[in-house]
């Protein structure tokens, strides 16, 4: 679905059925790096169960147009402004990793259109290591094959993602370097992995949420560790459902996710 | 799996796509005979159907032992998946069927496997896809003959049976240029000796029979995707980027952005033409796998002694191995193959055709039959088997002669191997 954002061409996935505002909404923020397509089981279940999806791609990532947008805070705004484009006055924000960064200021910027809040592999403050910024700058290529590594847990993701036969490590490192060579003009990689690092609002966003909130956290995950997560739970009272995954628990985990994600629709 | 980047060409051949049995503990891939999958409930049956969760349903489409093999061989290539087929002809149809259709056309090299030709030149012809061939090593002519209808461009990394190496960057830079991708048979050289997508290719196939397998006893396929092409971008795609009333009206190029191609694969060429791989074959084929490094550089090594024997025989007018002065692929061979040309390989001798038949019967390692890749060391006469079909100016376009003699170099001792030769060539010499 094409979308006109603050006057630029913006995308969203719906799961395989046309998006019916009247519908409960669930809008689907990806992570850094990414773009609609590792939401794509989750929403097409959510689209057939009856939700209005959104699969958003943020600006400069997927299909959307750039550039990016410099900060959480305006990725924030500009999910709430795509919500509005498109019709939806409420909606439940899933993110995963700089995703739940998005959702959760989205949710204190306007308590009043987020009905709840989903976090994948979340932690805040979600600090970036120096040896991986320093790699974004100077060989992103190294640095993907980095962030690969560190956010799949298995050489064996079962049933795989998003069908068998697809190869997680080699289609998710596919997926970070097509994102990266959408722009010459800007290093990808680099400003997604700084916007997370430079993100300071956290600690104010989660006192002006007032939705149901669940953390959905893997076992294994080494980017986003389940004690990163604890602080972040407490201050959200959120439920936490642990997944046997790693960071990139939608592909790897995607029956676990789903779960997880039904369990949080009706809270 | 932790550290900072993916584990090593050895490692991912003895685990990718596999771990431990979650049901048994069966530390080996077990074998998943079983023709289908139960539901979980109605619900979870209507989802699977609908691509709302991943798993599966029937073993044409697909299967948790061809699985592992798919995964494995995608990350042996750096790939984003791939699906295992009944053959690596299987493959190759399966590759143009989901990109061509009647009135399509393919640019390929004539130095192709006699089976690829003849799929192309006679059988898609009749279903009205038409290829025009081009010399591997004419630049110019793959360049001219791209039309406005062409889907792709098609090359075998060492083609057959002269070798020559084909030009990837160079071809993939022509084919991107025309928003076409390329699909590489990469049979000959297995990624243990060049992974195709790091220098451009877009689809790689293997036939799995050969060294994948390795041990001569099953026959199967492999089709592998890069993920990196921009059907979108191309614009050359409909059956990619627009909706495909046959699957819930998908559109797979949005359905995912780096799974488009295998999508539309699995869920229409493999659903339809049904020429899937058995789970048994899958099995087999990983076995074969698990040594694949081991083996590779072991054939490598025996070839290298072969060759250097045979090149400095009375009896042996050439040898065509890209590693030798005078190959017209040896710089390009240095560049992209610097582990090695593979060991399947031909040479010219000297004599009459009778002498050349002498020659092949009198070998006594070396099988005569009509396969490569095995771990036993082979010998055929194209002219007179894989080729047979082809007219004699084809046979000239392909590098091929009444005396060649096309060896592939198993496993054994290099030196009985080398003993074999030597008496053989003696008992050919006699049949003057």
């Amino acid at each position: 679905m094409k979308l006109l954002v603050d006057g630029r061409q913006a995308y969203a996935y719906t799961g395989g059925k046309p998006f019916d505002p009247a519908l409960p909404c669930v809008v689907f923020i990806h992570g850094a790096m990414h773009d609609h397509s590792g939401w794509t089981l989750l929403a097409r279940w959510c689209a057939h169960q009856g939700y209005g999806v959104l699969a958003i791609n943020q600006p400069g990532h997927g299909r959307s147009e750039g550039p990016p947008l410099p900060s959480v805070e305006a990725l924030a705004d500009w999910t709430l402004a795509l919500m509005s484009a498109a019709g939806a006055q409420q909606a439940t924000l899933v993110g995963h990793s700089m995703g739940t960064l998005i959702a959760l200021e989205a949710a204190a910027r306007a308590p009043q259109c987020v009905t709840r809040l989903v976090l994948l592999g979340t932690a805040y403050p979600m600090k970036v290591s120096d040896v991986l910024l320093n790699a974004a700058r100077e060989a992103p290529m190294k640095a993907i094959d980095m962030v690969n590594a560190l956010s799949i847990s298995t050489p064996a993701s079962k049933p795989s993602y998003p069908g068998p036969g697809m190869w997680v490590h080699g289609s998710n490192r596919a997926l970070m370097r097509n994102q990266q060579a959408l722009s010459s003009d800007i290093n990808l990689f680099e400003h997604d992995f700084r916007l997370c690092d430079a993100y300071r609002g956290g600690e104010q966003a989660m006192a002006k949420v007032t939705c149901p909130t669940t953390l959905i956290t893997g076992t294994r995950d080494q980017m986003t560790p389940p004690k990163a997560t604890k602080e972040l739970a407490a201050a959200l009272k959120a439920q936490v459902v642990m997944v046997p995954a790693g960071h990139l628990m939608p592909a790897e985990a995607p029956d676990a996710v789903l779960a997880g994600l039904r369990e949080a629709l009706l809270r | 799996m932790s550290g900072y980047s993916d584990p090593g060409f050895d490692t991912l051949a003895l685990h990718a796509g596999a771990a431990p049995d979650p049901a048994t503990g069966a530390r080996a891939v077990p074998i998943h005979l079983s023709t289908s999958f139960v539901f979980d409930s109605s619900e979870h049956a209507a989802s699977l159907f609908n691509m709302e969760r991943s798993g599966h349903v029937y073993s044409r489409i697909s299967n948790p032992t061809n699985a592992v093999l798919e995964e494995r061989v995608a990350a042996l290539e750096g790939g984003s998946g791939a699906i295992a087929t009944a053959s690596g002809q299987a493959a190759l149809h399966l590759a143009i069927a989901t990109l061509a259709d009647a009135g399509s056309h393919i640019v390929a090299s004539s130095a192709l496997y006699g089976g690829s030709h003849n799929l192309l030149h006679f059988t898609l012809a009749r279903f009205g896809i038409a290829t025009t061939f081009v010399k591997p090593g004419d630049i110019d002519g793959w360049r001219a003959a791209i039309r406005p209808e062409t889907r792709l461009l098609f090359g075998e990394t060492l083609g057959n049976p002269g070798l020559d190496v084909l030009d990837i960057p160079t071809i993939s830079a022509i084919a991107h240029d025309a928003r076409l991708p390329l699909l590489v048979d990469s049979t000959f050289t297995t990624p243990w000796l060049m992974k195709p997508f790091e220098h451009g290719a877009d689809l790689v196939f293997h036939s799995a029979t050969k060294f994948l397998s390795g041990h001569g006893t099953v026959i199967g396929g492999v089709l592998v995707d890069s993920g990196r092409f921009d059907w979108d971008k191309s614009g050359r795609f409909p059956e990619l980027t627009e909706p495909y009333a046959g699957f819930h009206g998908m559109v797979f190029a949005e359905e995912s952005s780096v799974g488009a191609f295998l999508l539309r694969a699995r869920r229409e060429g493999l659903r339809d033409f049904g020429a899937c791989m058995s789970p048994h074959t899958a099995w087999l084929i990983l076995q074969g796998i698990e040594t694949l490094p081991l083996r590779m550089a072991r054939h490598v090594e025996n070839t290298r002694k072969i060759v250097a024997f045979l090149a400095a025989h009375p009896m042996v007018a050439s040898v065509g191995y890209p590693e030798l002065d005078g190959h017209a692929s040896q710089a390009l061979a240095r560049r992209l193959l610097p582990r090695g040309c593979g060991s399947v390989f031909s040479f010219n001798l000297k004599g009459t055709r009778q002498q050349g038949i002498a020659l092949i019967e009198a070998l006594k390692i070396f099988s005569h039959l009509a396969n490569v890749g095995d771990c036993r060391s082979l010998v055929i006469h194209p002219a007179s088997t894989t080729h047979f079909r082809m007219d004699d100016a084809a046979l000239a376009q392909a590098g091929i002669t009444a005396g060649t003699i096309r060896l592939s170099i198993g496993l054994e001792d290099a030196d009985d191997l080398i003993d074999d030769l030597k008496r053989a060539l003696k008992t050919a010499e006699r049949a003057q």
